[in-house]
């Protein structure tokens, strides 16, 4: 699988690595390394360069709005999304001498950057590089698991999860069960990026949490910023239950606040009402909650319609009550993902609500979310539910 | 290039805090750069007579012909074998002088699974059970190299080794339990019959899924190896399952990561109803081994010192060393692939009795036995009997357990029981309550 990004990516980073300044902070080594990087193959590529002045990148498809600065959990510093990761993986590996990270280009840093300087603080037993083959990543984290290790594996690209698919839904999510809870592989997360980027196309952008969803035995957990994030790793890491992890890759830079750097967690399997509201319940998880954030404020300003904003992060076991107490009280649903709509997880959270909530429900349940082709490159623009998209939806469940 | 483009896209996320930083770079850059378009006309002037190849890939000299490695089948990786047919040592010196007793343990391990595998397969026929697969001459490769482990050492299987469980002290109940999936049974009925597994044994509970134990079987020998507590791990497979991509991961794994692991491969000659000349065209399975750097031999599967031998020496250096250990054990498939295969109707009746009547491991170790004067006429007569009454006990015994609680279809598919779980079981309950009369409620504890 896509022998030609990974090696254009570890070698980019090596090249980097190699001209950074070797004292400068994390932050300001990675941001010039990308800088260099990136003008170099423009300036390496005499057709790129003549388009850039015309061709802008197009902007974020989001704001990003940090979350209030969590007081409970002592002390914070400012981090992104992928630094909430570094900090969660070096707490866990400081309080558990059983935890191992794996998975293909880790050891120097991840070409994410979010297992920068593990290894040269815990070891290279413990943070380590594996053949690139993600069936065996995954099935090497259970059997580390079966025999009582913390394992944490990482999957580079969530589009690149499925050849590991069946260690994932015939092996891990059934080992307890299958086993009369003999044995199982409990202390197993595999981490992944995941979401659009703006320009991933098909094999870097994708969504896949629908197809773990029909799989009992597993959770699926997908954070909203760098607060969310650390926690619920954290969470899952701790769990007694095989855990996927999505992170969404287009937030590890982008998403900035104040994270506690010790450990806490924020339990799994329960949605935050992140927004109360009146008239319409929003719900979605990963960066479509800031999408769904500011249609919000759209159609407050816009149509005086007051929204309730619900976080999932939890796709299963999901948190039904929740949804159906807002959806109870607003009477309305709309339900936000990238993924594509057939087979999408707000199927499951539309019929599930539809079945709870009938007689409180006003309006047919709006489902606004990827298309059913396949995530495709020049045309994320227009692929992606954004926020003109998902507001148009809100007026119409208003107005039915 | 529409990939570069999207992976610095993905690097630059932040892009106009970066940009304002490129300046600073810039000379640099123009070094870099300038090294990268300019290399190849730049080269430095060498002796070609001195040169080795400095590729990172590969440690290997330079040729100057053009000739490509033959694969080495016509002569394959030699078979080590310790007795022959006859059951009579052939080199003294690899002898592993084993005491009477172990040899009866072996003898009587093997014969004993030799006759829950008839009982087992018979009451499958008459539909008393679901599902059965036999262990009809590969009853070898499982006590020898079971014998060669410490019991602590866990054990990854496929479903072909019950003679492992076996050896270890599984008792007959607990088999016949988990083929009937009765309430004893560990399992708690849910799993078909045969795949059994024991926590209490360090044997992990087999999966239907093929090979999927092999790359398991590399993390938790790396977890072992973390422990430092000389503990090995060893991983069953068929011929068959080394093709599947899983085999491949294992073995790989195993050795860039050093892990204290025995792959021990049963090559019976089939997968069902296909011939090893339909699953490869190499030399079968111990020939790989190399490739992945790993320590590798053939053995005979019918010989069941050759498979202790073995077995005992990847054993003890896999745990010294950290390194993988390959076993491919040379064996025969004589029974049907499982009760749902008539093997008859993709091999001959002849190729099935030459190796049930000319070249069992039962009857070789029997050979090597009677030679000894450890074992008569008079105690294999005993020994049948006893044997078949403990099968038949535990079996008749099985049988008239109650089925497990319907319950427990719901609990351990997560640690906890969600809230989801907890519904739908009470949706079932009153369901059933409703219909009772159309369930088999009976059958199943209260």
């Amino acid at each position: 699988t896509d022998t030609s990004t990974r090696a254009t990516m570890a070698a980019a980073a090596r090249f980097l690595l190699r001209g950074a300044g070797s004292k400068a902070s994390i932050a300001n080594v990675n941001i010039g390394d990308q800088s260099l990087f990136g003008i170099t193959l423009l300036r390496l590529s005499p057709n790129c360069s003549s388009q850039t002045k015309t061709q802008r990148r197009n902007a974020a498809h989001f704001t990003y709005h940090p979350d209030p600065v969590p007081t409970e959990y002592g002390p914070t510093t400012k981090m992104n999304l992928f630094q909430s990761v570094t900090s969660a993986l070096d707490n866990t590996l400081a309080s558990d001498p059983t935890a191992v990270i794996f998975g293909e280009d880790v050891a120097f840093g991840g070409v994410f950057r979010c297992t920068v300087g593990l290894r040269d603080k815990y070891g290279k037993d413990r943070v380590f590089n594996t053949p690139l083959c993600e069936q065996g990543i995954v099935g090497f984290g259970i059997g580390a698991a079966v025999a009582g290790a913390t394992a944490i594996a990482e999957i580079q690209f969530a589009d690149y999860i499925y050849p590991a698919f069946d260690q994932i839904v015939n092996e891990a999510a059934k080992y307890r069960y299958r086993s009369g809870n003999l044995f199982d592989c409990g202390n197993l997360t595999i981490r992944a990026p995941w979401g659009c980027v703006g320009h991933g196309s098909l094999y870097h952008s994708q969504s896949p949490e629908a197809f773990f969803a029909h799989c009992p035995g597993i959770k699926v957990v997908i954070p909203r910023g760098p607060v969310q994030c650390k926690g619920l790793l954290l969470s899952c890491i701790a769990d007694q239950n095989p855990c996927i992890f999505f992170e969404p890759k287009i937030l590890y830079r982008a998403a900035v606040e104040q994270v506690p750097t010790e450990a806490y967690t924020i339990p799994l399997s329960q949605a935050e009402v992140i927004q109360e509201g009146s008239d319409v319940t929003l719900v979605a998880w990963g960066t479509q909650i800031h999408v769904l954030r500011e249609v919000a404020n759209m159609a407050q300003e816009k149509l005086g319609v007051s929204c309730e904003l619900i976080d999932l992060q939890t796709i299963l076991p999901w948190d039904t009550e929740t949804v159906c107490k807002s959806v109870a009280k607003t009477g309305r649903l709309l339900i936000s993902h990238e993924a594509p709509i057939t087979g999408g997880f707000a199927a499951e959270i539309s019929s599930t609500v539809q079945e709870e909530c009938f007689l409180n429900l006003e309006a047919p349940i709006a489902r606004v979310c990827g298309y059913d082709t396949p995530f495709p490159h020049i045309f994320e623009p227009f692929y992606i539910p954004d926020k003109w998209k998902c507001f148009d939806a809100v007026k119409k469940l208003i107005s039915f | 290039m529409a990939t570069l483009n999207s992976i610095k896209n993905m690097y630059g996320i932040c892009s106009h805090a970066i940009r304002q930083t490129t300046g600073l770079r810039a000379a640099k850059l123009i070094q870099q750069r300038a090294f990268r378009v300019n290399g190849a006309l730049r080269q430095q002037p060498f002796d070609s007579s001195e040169e080795k190849p400095q590729f990172p890939g590969a440690s290997a000299e330079f040729i100057d012909h053009l000739e490509f490695i033959q694969p080495n089948v016509i002569s394959g990786i030699p078979v080590y074998r310790v007795m022959d047919r006859a059951g009579k040592i052939i080199n003294p010196s690899e002898d592993p002088q084993l005491s009477k007793e172990q040899v009866l343990n072996f003898y009587q391990k093997m014969t004993l699974l030799n006759t829950m595998d008839r009982i087992l397969y018979e009451s499958q026929r008459q539909g008393r059970i679901s599902f059965y697969m036999t262990n009809y001459g590969e009853e070898g490769t499982h006590i020898g190299s079971a014998a060669a482990l410490d019991p602590r050492d866990l054990v990854f299987g496929q479903y072909r080794e019950a003679g492992v469980l076996m050896y270890r002290g599984f008792p007959l109940d607990l088999f016949m339990a988990q083929c009937y999936a009765n309430v004893d049974d560990l399992g708690k009925g849910r799993q078909m019959p045969v795949h059994y597994g024991s926590k209490d044994l360090n044997f992990v509970t087999i999966s239907s899924p093929l090979a999927t134990q092999i790359p398991q079987a590399a993390g938790a020998a790396y977890a072992a190896k973390r422990e430092n507590t000389n503990r090995a791990v060893i991983c069953y497979f068929g011929e068959g399952a080394a093709s599947e991509g899983d085999a491949h991961a294992g073995f790989n794994f195993s050795a860039t990561l050093e892990c204290p692991l025995i792959f021990f491969c049963r090559n019976n000659g089939y997968a069902i109803s296909t011939p090893t000349n339909e699953q490869y065209r190499g030399d079968g399975i111990a020939a790989r081994g190399p490739g992945y750097g790993m320590m590798s031999i053939r053995v005979d599967g019918n010989d069941v010192f050759a498979v202790y031998n073995a077995t005992k020496e990847a054993r003890r250096r896999a745990v010294a060393e950290n390194q993988p250990f390959l076993i491919e054990a040379m064996t025969y498939r004589i029974g049907h692939h499982s009760t749902s295969d008539d093997s008859s109707a993709y091999r001959s009746v002849d190729e099935v009795n030459y190796w049930d009547k000319q070249d069992h491991p039962i009857s070789r170790l029997r050979h090597y036995m009677t030679a000894r004067s450890w074992w008569s006429e008079e105690d294999e007569r005993s020994w049948r009997k006893q044997s078949r009454k403990m099968v038949m006990e535990a079996f008749e015994k099985a049988e008239k357990r109650h089925k497990p609680h319907p319950d427990l279809m719901f609990s351990d598919v997560y640690e906890e029981m969600t809230p989801n779980l907890v519904k739908q079981k009470e949706a079932m309950w009153r369901h059933v309550q409703q219909y009772k009369e159309h369930y088999p409620l009976d059958a199943y504890a209260k």
